[in-house]
């Protein structure tokens, strides 16, 4: 038996040696894989930079999963056997109001494994006032601590600091600016039925959309309850959850669990869930495209140089080359194409990648995951030997005694 | 061990048996090749020289009889048994040279090596380079092979089939793509390697001068052998 050291030895002395021999045939081909492994990378980084970007800002001001309380229906008698009955409904008004037990929720919630931030959220229609000048917000009362666990307000805000309770509030920055405010000013808030309360603004922030930099005003839970009527009370459950787009799976779950509403936030941004499902699909076919065309060049730079070296196959199949060490030399060549087109590939798609983020618009960051290029360079390797399968079964098939006559 | 490098027992060739296209290209071979035996197989162009060749150099199976290499049946190994004895007892030297172009003169004559145990060793260097020293190419061990003359190529493919030391040594056409002078000085080579490394050579050629300067001569004609003769100028 032949040691597997030296015989590899040989194979890749070999296989290194056509590749080197055919020096123009190889440059080409190894620009195709570099070619089109830039392009997987490039193309890859960006979509996946670009998702978790818009996914990230998406999810940064709003909770992953939202536990309401069962809307309100009409309730009608059950009607006795082969009776028929005409019904005129008109559905009920949902009013504002408490989940019931949502302590019990709550503590449930706060043992489960995948969540790991649940924030108990009492939140209401009312008017700002100041001065003259009136608004309708939101009003959200919170346990500041659970709350930013959730969504850090901190982080987006532009002035002061985030403190509720005392009769302090934040407010968005759109909204500071509708009623000319600033930290330290006084603020009216009207929950209706004559339920007022004047607080000082301790903090502005700019979560960076629109609709919830105007309306959203944060409140200490008790004093929101009593703003909205609801001693006691809270209105949502927030929750986060460890793998977001386990959220829709997680919502189905605490619903059985606690008979609850849950929403998650795959529900409530279901076009963009849908958008980004089409760019990765058109990702998907590109990469599958680009990656299937790298491989049938491998394929026919190597089945070209099969043929070439006909002659030179038959006279080491005579000197006593075994079948398996010719099957060998050219998947070594395939594996060794893909290896080294899709380092410097990898290598140029990264750097592309930099000077998108240096030069192009600006608009997000591009991370580099650290395993795309290794990985890619793996799944093109493996392509390669792949792609070489045929013509290196080709080459160990010939008859030593034909080949060696192949003029 | 017997004084018998190969011995042909009954030997017959049929191309595409059991087909309209069928051919049988050698009939009823018998032949013994002796230790350091040079012979000189000639015969017309289709009388099955090659073939016979091939089957003696086991690239291929004869269709009747028994190949004895070394006292060994060949008939029913398999492609790794052949392979192996190919690298272990046979040299081949092919009319076209067939050096491989991606390595130097001194990495061709060491191919046989190569392929049978990796990389080479220091010993088997120098063999290479005595071998080649023997063949006159001594400076020309590092070129590649496309930088040298036919001629010089023949000679590091006869250095090459020489690295493994093989009882047996089989050339077909060597010659038939030289000129007539360097054709001669090959050919000499031969007789040389002959006498000085004591193993046997079956040469194929139709160059009848050639043929002569062998001590010995087989001649086939449709696949049968029609004379086997010992040259007067031989001492047997």
């Amino acid at each position: 038996m032949r040691p597997l050291l030296a015989s590899a030895w040989t194979e890749w002395l070999i296989a290194l040696r056509f590749l080197l021999d055919n020096r123009m045939q190889t440059l080409l081909i190894l620009f195709g894989i570099t070619v089109g492994s830039a392009v997987i990378v490039f193309i890859t980084a960006l979509i996946t930079g670009l998702q978790e970007n818009v996914i990230e800002r998406t999810l940064g001001t709003q909770a992953h999963i939202r536990i309401l309380p069962l809307d309100e229906f009409n309730r009608l008698a059950p009607l006795p056997d082969d009776a028929v009955s005409l019904v005129l409904e008109s559905p009920r008004a949902q009013r504002l109001r408490s989940i019931s037990n949502w302590q019990d929720v709550v503590a449930v919630l706060d043992q489960h494994p995948r969540l790991p931030a649940v924030s108990p959220v009492v939140s209401g229609p009312a008017l700002a006032l100041s001065g003259v000048a009136r608004a309708s917000v939101a009003l959200i009362g919170m346990d500041p601590e659970r709350y930013e666990r959730i969504i850090p307000v901190s982080d987006d805000l532009i002035a002061g600091a985030f403190r509720v309770g005392a009769g302090h509030a934040v407010i968005g920055s759109e909204l500071a600016g509708d009623l000319g405010l600033d930290v330290g000013d006084k603020l009216r808030l009207d929950g209706g039925d004559g339920r007022e309360a004047v607080v000082d603004i301790a903090g502005i922030f700019e979560l960076g959309v629109r609709e919830l930099d105007a309306r959203y005003v944060y409140l200490d839970l008790k004093q929101a309850q009593t703003l909205l009527a609801l001693p006691g009370g809270v209105t949502v459950i927030d929750t986060r959850v460890d793998e977001i787009f386990a959220a829709d799976e997680l919502a189905r779950r605490i619903e059985r669990l606690t008979g609850l509403q849950a929403e998650s936030w795959m529900q409530t941004n279901g076009q963009l869930l849908n958008a980004l499902t089409s760019q990765s699909m058109t990702t998907e076919m590109i990469r599958v495209f680009v990656g299937i065309s790298v491989a049938f060049g491998i394929a026919s730079v190597l089945a070209v140089s099969v043929v070439q070296r006909t002659r030179e196959i038959g006279i080491l199949r005579a000197m006593g080359s075994p079948r398996g060490q010719i099957l060998r030399v050219f998947l070594l060549q395939g594996g060794l194409l893909g290896l080294i087109g899709s380092g410097i590939g990898g290598a140029v798609g990264w750097g592309l990648v930099q000077i998108f983020n240096i030069f192009g618009p600006g608009l997000f960051w591009v991370p580099v995951e650290p395993a795309l290029v290794p990985v890619a360079m793996l799944i093109a390797t493996l392509a390669g030997v792949l792609a070489a399968a045929v013509p290196a079964r080709r080459a160990a098939r010939y008859d030593p005694a034909v080949a060696i006559r192949y003029v | 061990m017997s004084d018998e490098v190969l011995c042909l027992q009954g030997i017959g060739k049929t191309f595409n048996q059991g087909t309209p296209l069928e051919s049988t290209v050698l009939r009823d071979i018998d032949l013994r090749l002796g230790r350091g035996e040079l012979t000189a197989l000639i015969g017309p162009s289709g009388s099955g020289k090659s073939t016979l060749l091939n089957l003696i150099g086991l690239l291929d199976v004869p269709s009747a009889g028994e190949l004895y290499l070394q006292g060994r049946p060949t008939r029913d190994s398999d492609d790794t048994t052949r392979t192996h004895l190919r690298n272990q007892a046979l040299g081949f030297v092919f009319q076209f040279h067939h050096l491989i172009s991606a390595f130097s003169v001194l990495e061709n004559v060491l191919m046989p090596l190569i392929i049978r145990s990796g990389r080479p060793s220091a010993d088997a260097v120098e063999l290479a380079r005595s071998l080649l020293r023997e063949v006159g190419l001594e400076d020309l061990a590092d070129k590649k092979p496309t930088e040298i003359s036919g001629g010089q190529q023949q000679r590091v493919a006869i250095a090459r089939a020489l690295i493994t030391r093989p009882p047996l040594l089989l050339a077909d056409e060597p010659t038939g793509n030289l000129d007539s002078k360097t054709a001669a000085s090959v050919f000499e080579l031969f007789r040389r390697i002959n006498e000085q490394f004591g193993c046997s050579i079956l040469v194929v050629t139709h160059d009848p001068r050639l043929a002569a300067s062998c001590p010995r001569t087989v001649q086939l004609v449709d696949g049968r052998i029609v004379s086997d003769e010992l040259s007067k100028s031989s001492s047997g």
